[in-house]
């Protein structure tokens, strides 16, 4: 528990200093913040703005960091350095996979306040949150053991990133897009909080596709792990 | 009293695919010995300080430290291994002070303990600057802090003055005397033969993954002075070499020289670790050394 506290600390401090990486935990909330308050059309849903980032911030924020985050310690040989401290991998996930949870999620409580949940709504709010944030995160940690340089990462993360911020999206226009954004998360995420917004209960489909995605992600991570391995 | 073993490498192998990097080493390092491994690149030795410390297990052979195998109980030994690679592994935009507070923190080492290591490195009034715009040498001695940070009873040293100024390896030199002095066993890579002569109390020259010589540096240089010969510098600037097999004829000329009052100096010309070597190899210990300096020039901090 020292060891990942400890991790927990220097990934905090680290990513205070990296502009790259902390711009993504800000980025998609400091935008809807702004164009809620500055953008207002006549018949545009209420907290637009809100929903569309919101869905952003979980399928691009996680998923880049965390394969920054990991890919650059590879790449640096940090991640021996720690080894040889005797810092165990699972203690080292834990730190730097915490930091990106928590920071993500404080995004999400943004997110929320900014659209207006309060109470239990706010906590269901962020309980779709938090499961979008794991999924992502689990494909961008597997990127990051997968890959050994960062420049790799990126090439990976990028067009995947890509696809689950803005499959939700552009699955509102178009039926075909709409098919194959419907085995994606993030997708399922829009529809979650679509739900809450209209109180109508979720479907089953919802959770049961967001879940199936998490064991992918948690499935090609261990793959990435047993292959490639931390260090 | 009883000299203690307290590094034992016994037939290491490796192989990477279908090639041999390393074969058959054996060798045996006293507890509180700087021992050297000298060899150009390429020869094997990062891949044997890697088996070491428990990186890579050997294809064939075993690493005992301090009677523990590093096949199996890499992990317990950590707490005891100080390591400073050629890649130095730092978190760069954190500062040097906040490098060495996180592996104090692992090693549960007090935090003054980062004060006075820094201290010694002479880092301490650049504490606070990313290590980002340390320069190579004062990386190599952050490195060198870290290594020691928490007082472990080995230390492997993978070319600890590569490419560094004169004055910061004396500073490096200093160092890596007085942890000897505090009871540390140093297993130090380097190309560097006057490194290798003024620290180790043994050398082992390493040529395409196999020990073709070990011994005292000083008894080395000895057993290859085939040619006894003498080296008289002029006050003209001139250097002469003379070979003493003909001992008579050897005598006159020094005899000559003398008289007419031209000596400034006159030296026994042993062979150094670098011939040693090339006579041994036909390589140098500088080979792909040049490039290598080139290579990582181009993007150096200095």
């Amino acid at each position: 528990m020292k060891n990942t506290i400890i991790i927990y600390r220097k990934q905090l401090k680290d990513t205070g200093k990296n502009m790259a990486l902390w711009i993504q935990f800000v980025m998609f909330p400091v935008m809807a913040a702004i164009m809620e308050n500055s953008i207002r059309v006549e018949g545009m849903p209420e907290h637009f703005f809100v929903g569309m980032f919101t869905v952003m911030h979980v399928g691009m924020a996680p998923l880049t960091v965390s394969a920054a985050i990991i890919s650059e310690e590879k790449e640096k040989n940090t991640l021996r350095m720690l080894r040889f401290a005797n810092v165990k991998p699972l203690e080292y996930l834990c730190g730097t996979g915490g930091f990106v949870f928590t920071a993500c999620m404080a995004g999400g409580v943004a997110f929320g306040f900014l659209g207006g949940y309060m109470g239990e709504k706010l906590l269901l709010f962020c309980l779709i949150m938090a499961a979008g944030i794991l999924a992502s995160m689990l494909f961008g940690a597997a990127i990051g053991v997968w890959s050994r340089t960062q420049i790799a990462a990126t090439a990976v993360v990028t067009p995947m990133m890509m696809v689950f911020a803005f499959l939700p999206m552009l699955a509102m226009f178009n039926q075909t897009i709409e098919k194959i954004a419907d085995i994606a998360y993030s997708q399922h995420i829009q529809l979650l909080l679509n739900s809450l917004n209209a109180g109508t209960p979720a479907e089953a489909k919802n959770v049961i596709v967001i879940a199936a995605n998490v064991m992918i992600a948690a499935v090609l991570f261990g793959i990435a792990y047993r292959r490639r391995g931390l260090m | 009293m009883a000299i203690k073993t307290a590094i034992d490498i016994r037939r290491v192998t490796q192989y990477f695919g279908e090639q041999k990097v390393l074969a058959d080493i054996t060798l045996s390092v006293e507890k509180g010995e700087i021992i050297g491994l000298l060899g150009p690149s390429g020869a094997g030795k990062t891949t044997l300080i890697k088996i070491m410390t428990g990186q890579l297990v050997p294809s064939a052979g075993s690493v005992m430290l301090d009677g523990h195998d590093m096949a199996e109980a890499k992990q317990e030994m950590y707490r005891n291994i100080g390591m400073m690679m050629d890649d130095l592994g730092f978190y760069e935009r954190l500062s040097g002070y906040d490098n060495l507070k996180i592996f104090a923190g692992f090693y549960d080492v007090p935090e003054a303990r980062v004060r006075e290591v820094l201290e010694q490195v002479g880092l301490y009034r650049y504490r606070k600057s990313p290590v980002q715009k340390f320069s190579k040498g004062m990386k190599n001695r952050l490195a060198l802090s870290r290594a020691v940070l928490h007082r472990p009873a080995f230390l492997f040293l993978d070319e600890p003055t590569a490419g560094l100024d004169p004055a910061t390896t004396l500073q490096i030199h200093k160092m890596i005397g007085q942890m000897q002095k505090d009871g540390v066993t140093i297993f130090l890579t380097t190309h560097n033969m006057v490194e290798a002569e003024k620290l180790c109390k043994h050398v082992a020259l390493l040529h395409d993954g196999s020990i073709v010589e070990y011994g005292e540096p000083q008894a080395i240089n000895r057993k290859y002075n085939y040619r006894n010969r003498l080296k008289i510098h002029l006050y003209s600037g001139e250097d002469i070499e003379l070979e003493l097999q003909n001992a008579k004829e050897a005598a006159k000329t020094v005899f000559e020289y003398l008289q007419s009052g031209q000596i400034e100096t006159i030296h026994s010309a042993e062979p150094d670790l670098e011939s040693v070597f090339l006579e041994l190899t036909g390589r140098s210990l500088q080979e792909g050394r040049q490039d290598a300096e080139e290579d990582w020039s181009f993007g150096k901090a200095d």
